[in-house]
């Protein structure tokens, strides 16, 4: 049967003045117009509007489309858009193709004519593939039900139990031997001032007794494989299990020997925290070195015990000093940690209750208190006597049993010496030291701040580049309880999806292997990261397991014979691209 | 003079600064002077034009770097009353000691302006090979130790350190000139360039691997601001510090210090100089040399390495005096020194040596504190 001939449509899409501030748009589609193959070629202030949709459904109804290039931003962000629309009037969707004249072309570049020079040869390479596009099957795949929640704090806690309470499993794995993560060191809560333990232990509590919720503590994550809707999740752990279903479902291998265990489930949850700054490494403020100088954390333990003796006697002077490891590049962590603000307006008014006669004074650079309630807790804060002083302490050194604080009070624009008997460092969050081979583990990228990065800083906060695996509380950035909780029930809600809906599209542009040509070398089996091919042992050519394949075509280019083919990225396709772009 | 603030300001990224005031906040000089670089940056940021002459402040900073090391948003404040003196400098409008030291270096190579021949006295009689003719190791002595009679007995110790250790060694005699590195700190960037230029030129003719100085100023320029095709730079005290590691300088007998009677246990605290330790990061050799001296116990000064309180000898202030002469950090320093118990306040850097030792005479601390570099404490115990 002869394929009829390629009637292409071509949207060149103006993203406001995102890409049209750049590129003519005008002329980008008076040219596809002259490409081989194009019947229509329309320029529209947003392709991804409904009306914009509409306008590519109704062109291929009415003028016979077979072929579809959508030039606009990247098809990470608007691909799935574009796919549904040509399917709804009965197109296959990979018979759409985009050419991103946005991230790739209007985003870098200023001058207008070589930018449209540019878009203009991206689109006619997208419209040279679009042309050899074959129509693919979409399937489906069932899902395991269940998820791994990895981290036991807050953030974790919470998304266990709005995930186990709609039924599924949950797995809990907690590194250390208890849940609570860093809130069960601290004394009392902004701007409720509530106990954090009467916060954490009903909290606890429910997460413990949970009938479908397993707690592996002294428990690592030390492989994850699979896809979403099918991961198996590695965990080595000391055989600590509390409650839950026990363990059901939850394979134990050698468990004697290695305490290795392979746990089956549809969707992933890394909620896997921070670190405290060390301050060590701002030396210039003689943490370690002066007892008088304390982190805001040790400085929790204290008010919880209202214990403030061990520095000099009587302590008529406390100083508290923001930003330490935040905003602060010498030590690479440009970001703001979001919490040391109000934790700071907390414990200097607890320290104002607790010493009366005592002067307590506040360093900061900004004060950022954003939050629900935080701004007022500040003013109480101060209205309680706190004296707010603009201008970061530069060092500090002993005098007598007390301490002197240098720095320079920028409203007085005079340098200070400030003597005190108590210091406490705002210390921030980082990224936790083992980040990088958490990142590894999970196939997780990190933004430039070194924490997880969300897979759009907007649109797609609790998600990542990975289907199936989502992100809740500090491991994704500062945050504090409030926002790490909402963060959770979002990544709980989220990885419910595909559990709930009991299947996932499984990817079609999968490798196939031609079995005429295949050497059965099994080159592909020792390359794939998905474990997809697998040599047959009766025929002895590769076969590959089209539900595993994630179609990233790494045994395509290695296959010596080229026996395997990319579907949707073939040779002929991509070199008409190429050939496009050069000519 | 009217100083337009906006290119300095873009060239400077000036605009990076949040006004946080760690910068003046840790600013040495800023205690005793009208300093205030922090001001000054927002001057120049909301300021069209900045009266530059109106402050003679400027000629105070000693280029310590502290406002460098601390900014949490890494703009370099310092480089910014750098380039301010830059201007007087272009318009003439500074102080005339300061002028003296730059024409020295243009017309002698010094800034002390002394012969050129004389440049190579220091050796006072030792065989110093000529580093023209090969060497493997370039020893670059510096115009304060080759000049400066408190200093030159540093420069014959190191000499005779390398001797000890056999090394293959040489100096440039009286072609050496200026790093130029003070030179840039008071603005005179052409002169600097020119320094760097025949500096260059000369030191890679030498073809030796590695290059040592005695002051952690020449150091700073030839590691950070020179770019000399891969030779490594190194201060004297990472190479004696390394010499002694690998046990080809080995010490006899504990020091037998000059007006004591018995050799014996000395207690000896050590200045970490600005130029070494804040802005190079070089704090433990100079303590590892001190260690593995017999006879001698470290103290430590309760500020010290990151927090070790300028001497106020660099960036130019050998030369010029600056707005508060009642007042010196120097006098503050020996005193901190002296509260440690120390007999000798060690350094590792000319200027520092002298600054220190002065203090040390003003402030009649003489019978109790001695103010010695590191190779002197080193080559007696040789």
């Amino acid at each position: 049967m002869m394929e009829p001939q390629p009637r292409i449509g071509v949207y060149i899409c103006h993203c406001g003045t995102n890409i049209a501030a750049t590129v003519d748009v005008a002329q980008v589609a008076e040219f596809a117009a002259t490409l081989p193959g194009v019947v229509v070629a329309r320029d529209y202030l947003y392709m991804c509007s409904d009306p914009g949709q509409a306008l590519i459904q109704q062109d291929i109804k009415e003028q016979g489309l077979n072929r579809v290039v959508v030039a606009s931003c990247s098809p990470t962000m608007h691909e799935p858009t574009f796919r549904g629309a040509a399917q709804q009037v009965g197109l296959n969707p990979y018979l759409v193709e985009m050419a991103n004249i946005r991230e790739q072309c209007s985003w870098v570049h200023r001058d207008r004519e070589q930018a449209t020079e540019k878009a203009k040869l991206l689109v006619a390479s997208v419209v040279a593939k679009a042309a050899l596009l074959k129509p693919l099957e979409e399937r489906e795949v069932g899902v395991t039900p269940g998820a791994v929640v990895v981290g036991g704090g807050v953030a974790g806690m919470v998304a266990a139990l709005d995930v186990a309470d709609t039924g599924f499993p949950v797995y809990l794995v907690e590194k250390s031997d208890r849940l609570g993560g860093h809130v069960a060191d601290l004394n009392r809560v902004f701007p409720t001032l509530e106990s954090a333990a009467e916060l954490l232990e009903p909290l606890i509590e429910r997460v413990t007794s949970h009938p479908h919720i397993t707690v592996l503590r002294n428990a690592e994550v030390v492989g994850m494989e699979g896809y979403v809707g099918n991961f198996t999740v590695e965990v080595r752990d000391s055989g600590i299990v509390d409650s839950g279903f026990g363990g059901d479902g939850a394979e134990s291998t050698n468990y004697e020997s290695t305490n290795l265990r392979t746990l089956d489930v549809g969707s992933i949850i890394v909620a896997t925290g921070y670190d405290v700054f060390d301050p060590h490494r701002k030396p210039e403020l003689g943490y370690g070195q002066y007892p008088n100088v304390i982190t805001s954390l040790e400085m929790e333990r204290r008010l919880a015990t209202e214990d403030l003796t061990g520095f000099s006697k009587p302590v008529r002077s406390v100083a508290f000093i923001q930003c330490v490891g935040s905003r602060d590049v010498q030590v690479g962590n440009p970001y703001c940690s979001r919490v040391c603000c109000m934790y700071t307006a907390k414990q200097s008014r607890l320290v104002c209750e607790l010493l009366p006669e005592a002067k307590v004074t506040v360093f900061f650079m900004d004060v950022r208190t954003f939050g629900k309630g935080a701004e007022e807790f500040y003013d109480e804060a101060r209205a309680k006597g706190v004296l707010y002083r603009r201008g970061t302490v530069s060092e500090i050194y002993r005098r007598g049993d007390r301490v002197v604080l240098v720095g320079e009070d920028t409203l007085l624009g005079r340098p200070i010496d400030f003597e005190a008997d108590l210091v406490v460092l705002a210390v921030g969050m980082e990224p936790r030291s083992d980040i990088a081979d958490l990142s590894t583990l999970f196939k997780l990228p990190r933004s430039a701040d070194g924490f997880f990065m969300e897979c759009h800083p907007k649109l797609r906060p609790v998600d990542t580049v990975v289907d199936g695996v989502f992100l809740a509380g500090c491991c994704q950035g500062p945050k504090d309880i409030p926002d790490a909780i909402t963060q959770a029930k979002a990544a709980a809600s989220s990885a419910l999806i595909p559990l709930i809906r009991g299947a996932v599209l499984a990817e079609s542009a999968t490798a196939v292997v031609d079995a005429d040509w295949c050497a059965g070398c099994g080159m592909c089996v020792e390359v794939c990261p998905y474990g997809a091919p697998a040599l047959d042992p009766f025929w002895g050519v590769s076969r590959i397991n089209a539900v595993l394949c994630k179609g990233c075509g790494t045994c395509a280019v290695t296959c010596p014979s080229k026996a395997i083919r990319l579907q949707h990225f073939t040779s002929e396709q991509i070199l008409a691209q190429v050939d496009a772009l050069v000519e | 003079m009217a100083l337009k603030t906006e290119p300095m300001v873009e060239q400077l990224e000036l605009l990076g600064c949040i006004q946080c005031g760690k910068c003046t906040g840790g600013c040495p000089v800023a205690r005793k002077t009208v300093l205030n670089i922090r001001s000054l940056i927002y001057q120049m940021l909301v300021e069209p034009e900045l009266d530059v002459a109106a402050h003679p402040e400027l000629w105070d900073c000693t280029c310590c770097f502290t406002c460098v090391e601390r900014c949490p948003k890494d703009v370099r404040p310092a480089e910014l009353i750098i380039g301010l003196r830059g201007q007087l400098v272009e318009s003439g409008r500074i102080p005339e000691t300061i002028g003296a030291a730059l024409m020295g270096t243009f017309r002698q190579g010094n800034p002390t302006g002394m012969a050129r021949e004389d440049r190579a006295a220091w050796v006072d009689g030792t065989e110093v090979k000529a580093a023209q003719e090969g060497c493997e190791l370039l020893y670059f002595v510096c115009c304060t130790a080759s000049y400066d009679p408190r200093v030159q007995p540093v420069a014959r110790a190191l000499v005779r350190a390398f001797q000890a250790a056999d090394l293959d060694f040489g100096t440039l005699g009286t072609e050496e000139s200026c790093c130029g590195n003070e030179v840039r700190r008071m603005g005179e960037i052409g002169l600097f360039e020119m320094l760097v230029e025949e500096n260059s030129e000369l030191i890679r003719s030498v073809g030796a691997s590695r290059l040592v100085t005695t002051s952690p100023h020449c150091f700073n320029t030839f590691k950070n601001e020179y770019s000399l095709d891969g030779m490594e730079i190194l201060h004297y005290t990472q190479l004696i510090a390394e010499l002694i590691e690998q046990g080809r300088l080995k010490f006899s007998h504990p020091p037998n210090l000059p007006g004591r009677e018995a050799e014996g246990k000395v207690t000896v605290t050590y200045h970490d100089p600005c130029f070494l330790g804040k802005q190079n990061h070089i704090f433990d050799e100079p303590r590892a040399i001190l260690k593995a001296i017999p006879g001698v116990k470290l103290v430590e000064m309760d500020r010290n390495r990151e927090r070790s309180l300028c001497c106020e000898g660099g960036g130019g202030r050998m030369w010029a005096e600056g707005t508060n002469l009642e007042e010196r950090l120097a006098f503050q320093r020996v005193h901190e020194a002296a509260e440690t118990g120390a007999e000798v306040l060690a350094v590792a850097c000319p200027f520092c040596l002298l600054t220190l030792e002065d203090a040390v005479k003003v402030q009649g601390l003489e019978s109790r504190l001695q103010v010695m570099d590191i190779m002197e404490l080193v080559d007696l115990a040789l």
